[in-house]
């Protein structure tokens, strides 16, 4: 099974980490990938406005580039993974949508949805397994209280996105675990860091990423796990700075020993 | 006339169907902005329906919603409140001198750490 990579702009850029880790771990575990050709910006937001198609082409063009290579869209930001994924549920449902965005890209053949769109951890989940994981371990993180933190771009909303339960989702825990480290259990998982709203109104931002890392300390974490920049970004920034944020390709990329 | 057009075009970019609302107030309980908007969540789904949209275009909630979908998911009846608050949103950037950002302030706000994502998605949020 082949995947097409979209790394996005962030992660070749502020979150080189994120991409870097993960790419090694990938080979590690013998996924075969290709990073997507002269890729785009996803548009870092999904254009709720049903109105809108001029913003949603630049996705669909990735959309269509890993339908061409015929392969699965494998992404790794969590706005990236929510916009593609969302704008694909629109050229496959939203007749609309679907016809001007083919009208104006004027592609080959119409693009439908037909791309399917796989997150990193999904990756792990549903195609390597966290079993196998566990077997390529060589640098189990024993004893590390880990708390995963989920965000909102990955869960919602689910009747889209389909990732895992969006009120009490388990896959970083399951992921904790396959890296040999203890996840810790808290309330504010999936609770909203305050997102981009930190560069208009910084204070929301600390409201929300402070509530969250108070209580991942309160129930014991040393580290907490991201998929997300913006997360990351708030957490770091505008928490309580009491806990280190790590992407998770970071973590797993120590377990698997490729982490120079 | 001209604001029942926006009022028509609000619902109908928004994709929801206010009406299926029956204000149970689950979307403003689960909402991480509550205590930072003046109108919530459930509040732009009754607006909406009552054609009251002046109101909701000068709300501070507009900037103050995290685009969290929290109460999109949260909601029994299928209504999707946050996109009411985008499609407002739209209608105040999209006229005439409506943008809250503008390109040549962003540079500005570039530093070591802010993650291009948070730029791009701050400005398009706020800028058409
Ligand atoms: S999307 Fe906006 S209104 Fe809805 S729960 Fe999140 S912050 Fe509140
Ligand atoms: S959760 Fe849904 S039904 Fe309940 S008040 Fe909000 S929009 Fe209305």
């Amino acid at each position: 099974m082949k995947f097409s990579y979209y790394p996005g702009c962030t992660l070749k850029t502020k979150a080189k980490e994120l991409d870097l880790y993960g790419r090694k771990s990938l080979e590690k575990l013998g996924v075969d990938f290709e990073e997507v050709k002269e890729w785009q910006c996803c548009g870092a937001v999904y254009p709720v406005s049903r109105d809108e198609v001029a913003t949603k082409l630049s996705a669909v063009r990735t959309l269509a580039s890993a339908k061409q290579e015929n392969a699965k869209l494998l992404t790794l930001c969590s706005a990236c993974h929510h916009v593609l994924k969302r704008v694909n549920d629109d050229m496959k449902n939203d007749d609309n949508i679907r016809l001007k965005a083919n009208n104006y890209l004027g592609l080959d053949e119409p693009y439908q949805g037909e791309t399917e769109v796989v997150h990193y951890l999904e990756l792990l989940r549903d195609y390597v397994g966290f079993d196998k994981i566990k077997e390529a371990v060589v640098n189990p993180l024993k004893g590390q209280k880990i708390a995963a933190y989920y965000g909102c771009l990955l869960l919602r909303p689910s009747e889209t996105l389909k990732f895992d339960n969006p009120e009490n989702p388990s896959i970083i825990e399951e992921f904790i675990k396959a890296i040999g480290a203890t996840p810790v259990k808290y309330p504010f998982s999936n609770e909203c860091c305050g997102a981009y709203v930190s560069a208009t109104n910084k204070e929301i931002a600390v409201k929300k990423s402070t509530k969250v890392t108070d209580s991942a300390v309160a129930n014991g974490a040393e580290k907490i796990v991201t998929a997300c920049p913006l997360c990351m970004y708030n957490l770091t920034e505008n928490g309580n700075k009491k806990v280190p944020v790590y992407y998770f390709t970071e973590l797993l990329a120590e377990a698997l020993g490729v982490k120079e | 006339m001209e604001k029942n057009e926006i009022v028509r075009l609000v619902k109908e970019r928004s994709g929801t169907d206010a009406r299926k609302c029956m204000k149970c107030g689950k979307c403003s309980g689960r909402c991480p902005a509550y205590h930072d908007m003046d109108i919530k969540p459930h509040q732009f789904v009754s607006y909406i329906e009552k054609g009251e949209i002046d109101k909701l275009m000068q709300s501070k909630s507009l900037y103050t919603c995290l685009s969290c979908f929290a109460c999109v998911e949260r909601c029994p009846r299928g209504v999707a409140p946050a996109n009411v608050i985008e499609a407002v949103r739209q209608e105040v950037i999209r006229q005439q001198g409506g943008n809250k950002i503008m390109a040549e302030t962003v540079p500005s706000m570039i530093d070591e750490t802010i993650p291009q994502q948070l730029l791009v998605s701050m400005f398009r949020k706020l800028n058409k």
